[in-house]
């Protein structure tokens, strides 16, 4: 019997990565990619940075061209939606009408734009940013005059957006829940060294505060954030970055073990060995850590695209990557590897008010992340020296005039060649 | 328009035509040269579209900046005279010719 071949159903980042990845490791079979989105794949990452300040055009955006479908032989459906899977028969049903078969079938079906549960989401003025043509909507309103600009959140998403909508030269308050900014995924000290760059441009920082309602004009345009605490702060445009949920519906109603994202094995297989997920909606167990977790990355889509595409080609090995992140905000560069949660120990080296330093994170005396701000250099030798196991002890990093590049580049270090 | 040649780390080339204003990463994803992976789009960020230029080439590039000088420390294959970080090539015809070697790994 003819192969039936591979669908990848989210024609985002693992999407894409992985049916390119299958065909460059001579994947012969029929490869189909179907996307919700009538456009070629695109980069996500300048959507809230040089997308909305023009510094990066559209076509910049686009990863690959129509003829590169062409040429690796792809069938790259868009603008339609996977509706169903029948696991037992081996085939995805498309929003169009049409089904695929397949005999591997990989999730890449990413994440959306968490909302809140207040009055007043709905007015004009009100947006969330995941998409081009959310990223589209958002540059029409910043490309004006100045506004009153409120972001809900101080992840990744809002700060950034909070950068770009200062530097076109808004007023911008960002309020957050939480008693500092990206308090998930920075260590304090970085956090309270970002929240003082923001205060120095001007925006303003309302943290441990909560929104109870948005009101609006006569005409439904949004006019005011109403904090807990009684405060009324004047917008006329709102930008919820409060987080993003794992698009599981497909795989839940599959009848796929779906938790906080699509479950997978270290290998990113499903319950059904047929069916893998990856990216933003996989939830898979990390070696470093001990536990599943999901992570909303490049990084992780990309990685985890490639670990699938092996596997679907016969080279079987396990999910292992060191997970690593950066953000852009005004002329900063915040770079992350490994993972900083649960650290006991942190070490600060580098020059803090030189925007130059990096803070090493230790748990039990073993390096488990880094996050650097304007030292690339240690950001990639962190990366290099988490996924050997490998790194200074704190002792070794508290000496006077240590850095990772003189580290790294001793010929006693324990970094080792790569393989 | 450039030719650019890509020698894989098995001894094969694939030589390719990239256009302006393209860079010599982009030509790379754009005819699925395994090798180069990018993963951060081009910002010189994860320094995983690096390759070895030639080193019999004469043909003239930028110099590198700063920041491609230490994204090229972390780099997942070691750092060589040689080394750059294809996002940071343009593609011009300048460099028509050009020819670079692919390191084993990227990640």
């Amino acid at each position: 019997m003819a192969p039936r071949g591979v669908v990848v159903v989210g024609a985002g980042q693992g999407g894409l990565d992985t049916v390119a990845a299958l065909r460059a490791k001579g994947y012969g079979g029929p490869v189909t990619l179907v996307g919700e989105e009538p456009v070629l794949p695109y980069q996500r990452p300048p959507l809230s940075k040089g997308f909305l300040t023009g510094a990066v055009a559209r076509g910049e955006l686009t990863l690959r061209t129509e003829s590169f479908f062409e040429a690796q032989d792809i069938a790259l459906v868009s603008g339609d939606r996977a509706q169903h899977i029948e696991v037992e028969r081996q085939r995805v049903r498309l929003a169009s009408g049409g089904t695929l078969g397949y005999d591997k079938l990989v999730l890449a079906t990413g994440s959306r734009p968490r909302t809140l549960p207040v009055p007043g989401m709905d007015l004009s003025g009100v947006l969330t940013l995941r998409t081009l043509a959310d990223a589209e909507a958002l540059r029409t309103l910043l490309d004006g005059p100045p506004r009153q600009v409120v972001v809900l959140g101080a992840g990744f998403v809002g700060l950034e957006l909070a950068s770009t909508a200062r530097v076109l030269g808004h007023d911008v308050t960002v309020v957050e829940a939480q008693r500092r900014v990206l308090a998930r995924a920075l260590t304090p000290q970085m956090s309270q060294w970002l929240a003082e760059r923001h205060a120095q441009q001007g925006v303003r920082l309302l943290l441990g505060q909560e929104v109870t309602a948005l009101h609006g004009t006569a005409a439904g345009e949004v006019a005011v954030v109403r904090l807990r605490d009684g405060r009324r702060l004047p917008a006329d445009l709102v930008v919820v970055g409060v987080g993003a949920l794992p698009n599981t519906q497909l795989a839940a109603e599959a009848g796929l073990l779906v938790g906080d994202g699509v479950v997978v094995d270290r290998w990113l297989r499903t319950d059904d060995r047929s069916v893998y997920a990856i990216g933003d909606c996989a939830r898979f167990p990390s070696t470093r850590l001990g536990r599943h977790i999901r992570l909303e990355s490049v990084q992780n889509a990309s990685d985890q695209a490639r670990c699938v595409a092996a596997a679907i080609c016969g080279e079987s090995a396990p999910y292992t990557a060191v997970p690593w992140f950066w953000s852009e905000q005004y002329a900063l560069r915040l770079q992350m590897a490994g993972l900083t949660a649960g650290h006991d120990e942190t070490v600060t080296v580098g020059d803090p008010d030189g925007a130059r330093f990096s803070v090493l994170c230790f748990r039990e005396g073993r390096l488990t992340g880094v996050e650097s701000m304007g030292r690339p250099a240690d950001h990639g030798i962190a990366r290099r020296l988490l996924s050997s196991d490998t790194g200074p002890s704190p002792a070794e990093t508290r000496a006077p005039g240590f850095d990772l590049k003189s580290y790294a580049m001793k010929p006693s270090s324990t970094v080792p060649a790569p393989a | 328009m450039a030719k650019i040649t890509y020698l894989h780390p098995n001894g094969t080339a694939t030589v390719v035509d990239v256009q302006a204003p393209n860079t010599v990463m982009r030509g790379a994803k754009l005819h699925n040269i395994d090798g180069i992976e990018a993963q951060c789009g081009g910002s010189a960020q994860c320094g995983t579209c690096h390759v070895y230029v030639d080193e019999d080439s004469t043909v003239p590039l930028p110099p590198m900046d700063s920041v491609e000088d230490d994204v090229l420390y972390g780099t997942a294959c070691p750092r060589r005279e040689s080394s750059r970080l294809s996002c940071q090539l343009p593609v011009s015809e300048e460099i028509d010719g050009l020819v670079v070697r692919l390191p084993e790994a990227q990640s």
